[in-house]
């Protein structure tokens, strides 16, 4: 049931990723309302897996490499759905079903043995402080894309080629304030994530911080896009600048997701076993 | 006697280049008259828009004539030779008059299908007439022009999606802005197609518009128009604050704002994106201005990079244009060919000889007792009479010493006899 569920997200997402590039060369409504269609159906396909595994295991199910990758192909997707409800982000799909796909791919082909879950990872807190992290994670990664489609753009623009992408990809003041809006949804999930999380450490170790890497780390790449926040709010920062701040701050990110655990030792460091 | 167009274009010089030897009105009437001073050139004619010089010219020798055009064009735009020699191009005869009816009709514009060119060569026109520099073939060759572009226009759909600049401006403007609603623009300098381009940007809902104009009265009248706001020119840089786009087209020599005018204006501005159309030549806008980060200038040569696309559909419309551009060059040959001293002379005698025949023929049908030796006699009269009569304009025509102004001779000659039977004027 599992597997099925896993095969049909990667067909899916697939399918969707092929859908959006060629709404990029076709830019035909059509083709994008399919594309769509179909990442909703991997993102469906996704959720049921996810709900099986909570309901075998009663934790959320990031308990190593597999899952956790999963988790957060599956938030990315889930993220970028929301905010196509609310956006006209069009080309974004064509950078976002890809990224899922590849990362669901990439999880499918690593060890799926479920890790037996440790009661002291039975928490509500825990819970939350998962699902926060990984929403302002999957949110940033959406900014990531349109900081990039800001820069190709921007680019066409002052350079005045009018090439391939300046007509598929929509205006600078569009993707900025789209990505400016996802910073923000990801900040304070983050910011959540930080509360849950020492709330949870609070009720487990007996202290709210303890200078894990993990932690140390969360806290640059938290830092960062507070700095980019204020100079937004205090000077107006926007455009290139902010986009290039998004993009530092989705490398501190990463860094913070798998390096951090790859390099650094920490008490997160299981969950990304492989 | 040859035709000789010697020009540049957007399309063989940089917007630098088209800058230093560009004309001004006073400029061409002085042009002109240096220019049909000299010994090689006969007729002369002085085209000059943002987009192209071109010089028209009939001689009789080309070589000399091209020669006397370039030395002519450095001294007195006193701009070296070697630096613009290469961006012209030459035509003679019918290319060139290929040349000047594709322009005319649009076809050789930055953007093919643009109207204003047809205005700029009727002005063109104008000034070499009042001058008195254009002659009987020049005259001729844009009256033929003018027809030439009305057939494109309403025979082809190339004026239909012509896009203009100021469509262009537009688009760019939404590609920066997304939403035009409730943006501010400013007009420096009210020239026609700023107007124009200010038109569209309020069409699409830019609606704080500032005008600036060295005569503040028209930048009175441009702004009651949009309800906007007429400043002074030492008010441009304060008002900058305000706007989001700025469209000037005024006919400074030098540039009007400067990257150390713009770049201390950003941290007020809140960094709030700034788009400069220049649509001036010479340009009005320092291209520096394009580094400072969401700050975009977009000249006349920018501006067709956008519009490039465009041209792809439009390609079979403008073959349809080129056809009828063809046929015209055909018919001015026709003319032209007849311009010529024989095939005048020629024509003359033959329309003589035709009204002599037939007239001739119906006299002596009516005349039934006649001997044959009368009848000679009659057939020797009439001829003799027709050659008295046609002899001192043959002998005229022929002279060397009306040869400085032949071509009028030969075209006064041919309306008075009603020669040009294909005429279609």
């Amino acid at each position: 049931m599992n597997n099925v569920c896993l095969a049909l997200a990667i067909a899916f997402y697939l399918l969707s990723t092929v859908g959006y590039i060629v709404y990029v060369f076709r830019q035909k409504r059509k083709i994008h309302k399919i594309a769509s269609i179909l990442l909703w159906g991997g993102f469906i396909a996704q959720t049921v897996l996810l709900i099986s595994r909570y309901v075998e295991t009663g934790n959320v199910p990031v308990h190593n490499m597999h899952e956790t990758l999963l988790f957060f192909a599956w938030s990315i997707a889930g993220v970028f759905l929301f905010f196509q409800l609310k956006f006209e982000l069009m080309v974004l799909g064509a950078f976002i079903a890809p990224l899922t796909t590849l990362i669901v791919f990439a999880a499918s082909m690593l060890s799926r043995e479920p890790v037996p879950g440790d009661p002291v990872l039975k928490s509500i807190w825990l819970a939350l402080h998962v699902v926060t992290i990984f929403m302002g994670n999957a949110a940033f990664a959406v900014a990531f894309g349109l900081a990039i489609i800001y820069l190709i753009q921007e680019r066409q623009i002052k350079e005045k080629k009018a090439g391939f992408f300046y007509r598929r990809f929509p205006s600078l003041n569009r993707v900025d304030s789209m990505g400016y809006a996802s910073i923000v949804v990801g900040f304070s999930m983050l910011t959540l994530g930080f509360i849950t999380g020492a709330v949870y450490a609070q009720l487990v170790w007996g202290r709210f911080w303890s200078w894990d890497p993990k932690e140390v780390w969360s806290l640059i790449t938290w830092l960062i896009y507070a700095a980019l926040l204020h100079e937004r709010l205090v000077a107006g920062w926007h455009g290139r600048r902010a986009a290039i701040m998004a993009i530092i701050g989705f490398a501190a990110l990463l860094f913070t997701f798998f390096g951090v655990n790859f390099l650094l030792k920490g008490h997160h460091a299981p969950f990304t076993k492989f | 006697m040859h035709i000789l167009l010697i020009g540049l274009n957007h399309k063989s010089a940089p917007i630098e280049i088209r800058e230093c030897l560009a004309f001004s009105n006073e400029d061409i009437g002085k042009a002109l008259t240096t220019l049909s001073a000299l010994p090689e050139i006969e007729e002369a004619m002085l085209i000059s828009t943002c987009n192209r010089v071109e010089f028209l010219i009939t001689a009789q020798n080309t070589t000399e004539t091209v020669t006397a055009i370039k030395s002519f064009l450095a001294e007195f735009k006193k701009t070296p030779e070697h630096k613009f020699e290469k961006t012209l191009y030459v035509y003679e005869d019918d290319e060139a008059v290929r040349h000047i009816f594709k322009v005319a009709s649009s076809l050789d514009s930055m953007i093919v299908g643009e109207p204003q060119i047809l205005g700029q060569i009727k002005a063109a026109y104008r000034q070499s007439t009042e001058l008195n520099t254009s002659g009987v073939i020049l005259n001729r060759l844009f009256h033929k022009a003018f027809s030439v572009a009305k057939r494109v226009r309403t025979e082809t759909g190339i004026a239909d999606h012509a896009v203009s600049i100021s469509y262009a401006a537009v688009e760019l403007a939404k590609k920066i802005f997304d939403d035009l609603q409730g943006r501010g623009a400013l007009l420096i300098g009210a020239g026609e197609m700023a107007v124009l381009a200010l038109e569209h940007l309020a069409r699409n809902g830019v609606n704080k518009i500032f005008v600036a104009n060295r005569t503040f009265e028209r930048a009175v009248e441009v702004a009651a128009r949009f309800r906007g706001t007429p400043i002074r020119f030492e008010e441009i840089t304060d008002s900058l604050f305000n706007v989001d786009i700025v469209i000037s087209s005024t006919g400074a020599q030098h540039h009007i704002l400067t990257h150390k005018d713009i770049k201390p204006l950003m941290r007020p501005r809140r960094n709030r994106s700034l788009f400069f159309i220049d649509i001036a030549v010479p340009r009005d806008i320092d291209p520096n201005i394009n580094r400072i980060n969401n700050v975009y200038v977009y000249d006349i040569d920018d501006l067709k990079g956008v519009i490039d696309k465009n041209i792809e559909d439009r390609k079979k419309e403008a073959m349809r244009g080129d056809r009828i551009v063809d046929e015209g060059a055909i018919q001015f040959r026709k003319w032209l060919e007849s311009l010529e001293v024989t095939p005048t002379i020629v024509a003359l005698r033959n329309k003589a000889e035709t009204i002599r025949k037939a007239e001739l023929e119906k006299t002596i049908s009516g005349l039934k007792s006649i001997s044959d030796k009368d009848r000679v006699a009659i057939e020797r009269l009439t001829a003799s009479i027709c050659n008295k009569i046609l002899h001192d304009p043959t002998i005229f025509l022929k002279r060397p010493g009306c040869w400085e102004r032949r071509g009028f001779y030969i075209d006064a000659a041919r309306k008075l006899f009603n020669l040009n039977e294909d005429d279609d004027q």
